[in-house]
């Protein structure tokens, strides 16, 4: 009983010392801190440049950072911010990642077989991982591991983004150790799904739905939309070219990312090779 | 006087399997084509010294080094190069080789001068073991003159030769000693007058007692002297070795001449007695080709540039599916997905797998039995480090000296749990220099 009373007091004394204390001593919060805080998305993702949420709102507000820093952020709560802040706010291009390969199971060859350590990094450290082009996709996950809005996902042994849930932040391009994963402006509407420098020929031998460097888009969209870079086409994301140009592409390397991988022109020698 | 085994910290014993120890030395015949990569060395490729369409005959430089760490590559026989082109390595890199088409003549180059070794002055030995192409034939193929040229500020008093063999199933070491004893003396003197050292230690595993007993024999009335080391991997580390033999402990990120020692292997050894007594560069080496799905595993005196299905094909061929194909021993080799790949100057073994030889283990948590940290050779705590490594906590995996792991693998190999100790480890040292080559970068 004794024991019961004594703690109870301890306590409550103590509560009132807490709350003295506050009351007294206290910083008070700033108001636009908490205002802003509430705009901020929350996922902690680090993509600002800061140790989180918290510390990019204290940053913005001490006028260390700029709005606009958070990718994932959307353009009315960044407009608000803008507003809250008393700043004018850019037009800000949202990005999205993009996987630059091609090589699902499907198309793609593998050389060896490799049951290591399930991560891109690992598999990359035995004989450079199992996959016969050294440039694509290695398929173990690494990229889908680091993503905090689960927004990439490993579809026979390829990585692919879901547009929607991507917010750009940039994680995946970072730890991709194949470095093939891209941010892009997210209005872009095609994009080249390889990576591979070599020629034409060294691709076709392991994987089907390579870049061949035709030239093809270049002619039918132009220099200033697309371009060839070695043997491999490039979109010119500062002007890219329509959806409509995804028709001309013979193995469907250039695609929207709705589309499928491969064509039935691709596919079509490969079936006919098999008894 | 006996002496009682010597031993290290930590260690294991794996099934000794040396089934190609009874198999004597047969130098390989004559191929059409040898595929010969100008990297067969850690450091700068060499640099090719021949176009297509030359001529060259057996011994002659074909790539002379290309840098302070490389070394020289020559012909392993007679013919035409075909073309300088790209060859798959061990480690699935690319590195750049002769194609050179034999004449099926084998016409030996104009040998080097012999070299009266006990009256040569250390310099002149060491220029000729350079232009012979030497590199430590016991797996890391570092460049021997690199080796035997200490700084000036570190004293070598100790030369330790390595015909320990630890690694299982292999056992080219062990015929060399046995067929080759007096140039496995030879070289170890000569390497001794390079180095001016007056101890000269030649190690050797219990298990090959005849070894033991051929080399005492041989090396009375000289400076050099045989011991038997307690059987256990990886007694052929250097740094295990090193303290087994003399009681020093190399520091963390150091090398065995900060604690005045050098390591060599016996075929270095062997190779080196070759190029001073006999002027020959190092072309070709003893390797064994074991593995229960061969027909006939044995050691076979290859010339470098062998593509490895030919070293299958010599060993009779396979009588059941090889699951797994390793360059190298089984505890430390590299698996490989290729037999295009050329037998280099540091390939000590090729092992077949068979299917019930593989495991696969299905990995779980680290269940924190410390069974890693009682075989880890260099005492680090592996079981501990992989946690972090998975967590992808790589600086503090360098604070705790992961860079100090030497890959043994005894870790996993005791690993209750089925963690791939080894590989994360691997992965962390990759990436803790890929951090500090940044660093470095950034910096400069």
């Amino acid at each position: 009983m004794t024991a019961v009373i004594t703690l109870t007091l301890i306590g409550v004394l103590l509560g009132l010392a807490i709350a003295l204390t506050v009351r007294y001593f206290g910083a008070p919060a700033d108001p636009l801190v908490e205002q802003i805080a509430e705009l901020m998305p929350g996922a902690n993702c680090g993509a600002c440049g800061f140790a989180g949420c918290n510390d990019y709102v204290q940053a913005l507000v001490s006028g260390k950072a700029k709005p606009g820093l958070c990718p994932s952020q959307s353009a009315e709560a960044l407009q608000k911010v803008c507003e809250l802040l008393g700043l004018s706010s850019d037009p800000r291009v949202e990005k999205a990642a993009v996987v630059c390969c091609s090589g699902s199971d499907q198309y793609a060859i593998r050389r060896a077989f490799y049951n290591g350590v399930n991560d891109c990094h690992s598999a990359m450290q035995v004989a450079g991982g199992s996959k016969g082009c050294v440039y694509g996709c290695l398929g173990l996950g690494s990229c889908a591991r680091a993503c905090p809005f689960g927004a990439i996902e490993i579809q026979n042994h390829l990585a692919v983004v879901h547009p929607e849930l991507c917010v750009g932040c940039g994680k995946c391009v970072t730890v991709c150790p194949r470095r093939i994963i891209k941010l892009v402006p997210r209005s872009a509407p095609v994009h080249v799904f390889c990576s591979s420098p070599e020629k034409a020929p060294v691709k076709r031998k392991v994987c089907s739905a390579a870049c061949i460097g035709c030239r093809k888009c270049v002619k039918a969209a132009g220099e200033n939309q697309m371009f060839i870079n070695g043997f491999l086409a490039s979109v010119n994301y500062e002007n890219p070219p329509s959806a409509d140009i995804v028709a001309v592409c013979p193995t469907q390397v250039l695609r929207t990312e709705a589309q499928p991988a491969g064509s039935e022109t691709v596919a079509a020698p490969a079936a006919t090779t098999a008894p | 006087m006996t002496m009682k085994p010597l031993h290290f910290y930590g260690g294991v014993h794996p099934r000794e399997s040396k089934m190609a120890s009874a198999a004597a030395i047969v130098s390989a015949p004559l191929l059409a084509t040898y595929v010969v990569p100008l990297q067969q060395h850690i450091g700068v490729p060499a640099k090719p010294v021949v176009a297509k369409g030359d001529k060259v005959l057996r011994g002659q430089l074909i790539g002379e080094p290309g840098g302070f760490i490389s070394a020289a590559v020559h012909a392993p026989t007679s013919g035409t190069v075909k073309e300088i082109a790209t060859c798959l390595g061990p480690a699935g890199n690319q590195s750049p080789a002769v194609i050179l088409e034999s004449d099926g003549d084998d016409q030996a180059a104009e040998p080097m001068p012999a070299l009266d070794w006990p009256n040569a002055s250390p310099d002149e030995l060491k220029k000729r073991i350079a232009d012979a192409g030497i590199v430590g034939m016991g797996g890391a193929a570092f460049p021997s003159v690199v080796k035997l040229s200490p700084p000036p500020n570190k004293t070598i008093d100790t030369l330790i030769l390595n015909g320990v063999e630890c690694e299982p199933c292999l056992t080219a070491d062990h015929r060399l000693m046995l067929e080759k004893p007096e140039q496995v003396i030879t070289g170890a003197r000569i390497t001794a007058r390079v180095l001016g050292v007056k101890q000269v230690i030649i190690a050797i595993e219990a298990n090959k007692p005849d070894a033991v007993a051929l080399l005492q024999e041989k090396a009375v009335g000289t400076e050099v002297e045989v011991r038997s080391l307690r059987v256990r991997y990886p007694q052929g580390a250097e740094k295990q070795l090193i303290y087994a033999l003399t009681g020093r402990k190399v520091p963390s990120g150091g090398l065995p001449m900060d604690v005045g020692c050098v390591v060599q292997n016996v075929g270095t050894a062997s190779a080196i007695c070759e190029a001073v007594d006999d002027g020959k560069p190092l072309y070709e080496r003893v390797t064994t080709v074991t593995g229960s799905p061969l027909v006939a595993p044995g050691n076979w005196r290859f010339r470098v540039g062998t593509p490895y299905v030919e070293a299958i094909k010599l060993a009779g061929g396979v009588k059941a599916d090889p699951v797994k194909i390793i360059s190298g021993g089984p505890m430390m080799g590299m698996a490989v997905y290729s037999l295009d790949i050329p037998i280099m100057k540091n390939c000590s073994g090729i092992l077949l797998l068979a299917a019930d030889e593989v495991r696969q283990y299905e990995s779980s948590p680290c269940i924190r039995c410390g069974r890693c940290n009682d075989t880890c050779p260099m005492g680090m705590m592996p079981g501990i480090l992989s946690v972090q490594i998975e967590q992808e906590r790589f600086e503090l995996a360098e604070q705790w000296h992961v860079l100090d792991c030497i890959e043994c693998g005894c870790c996993a190999y005791g690993c209750p749990a089925g963690r791939p100790l080894v590989q994360l480890m691997r992965r962390a040292k990759a990436e803790v220099m890929t951090a500090r080559k940044a660093k470095a970068a950034k910096k400069a």
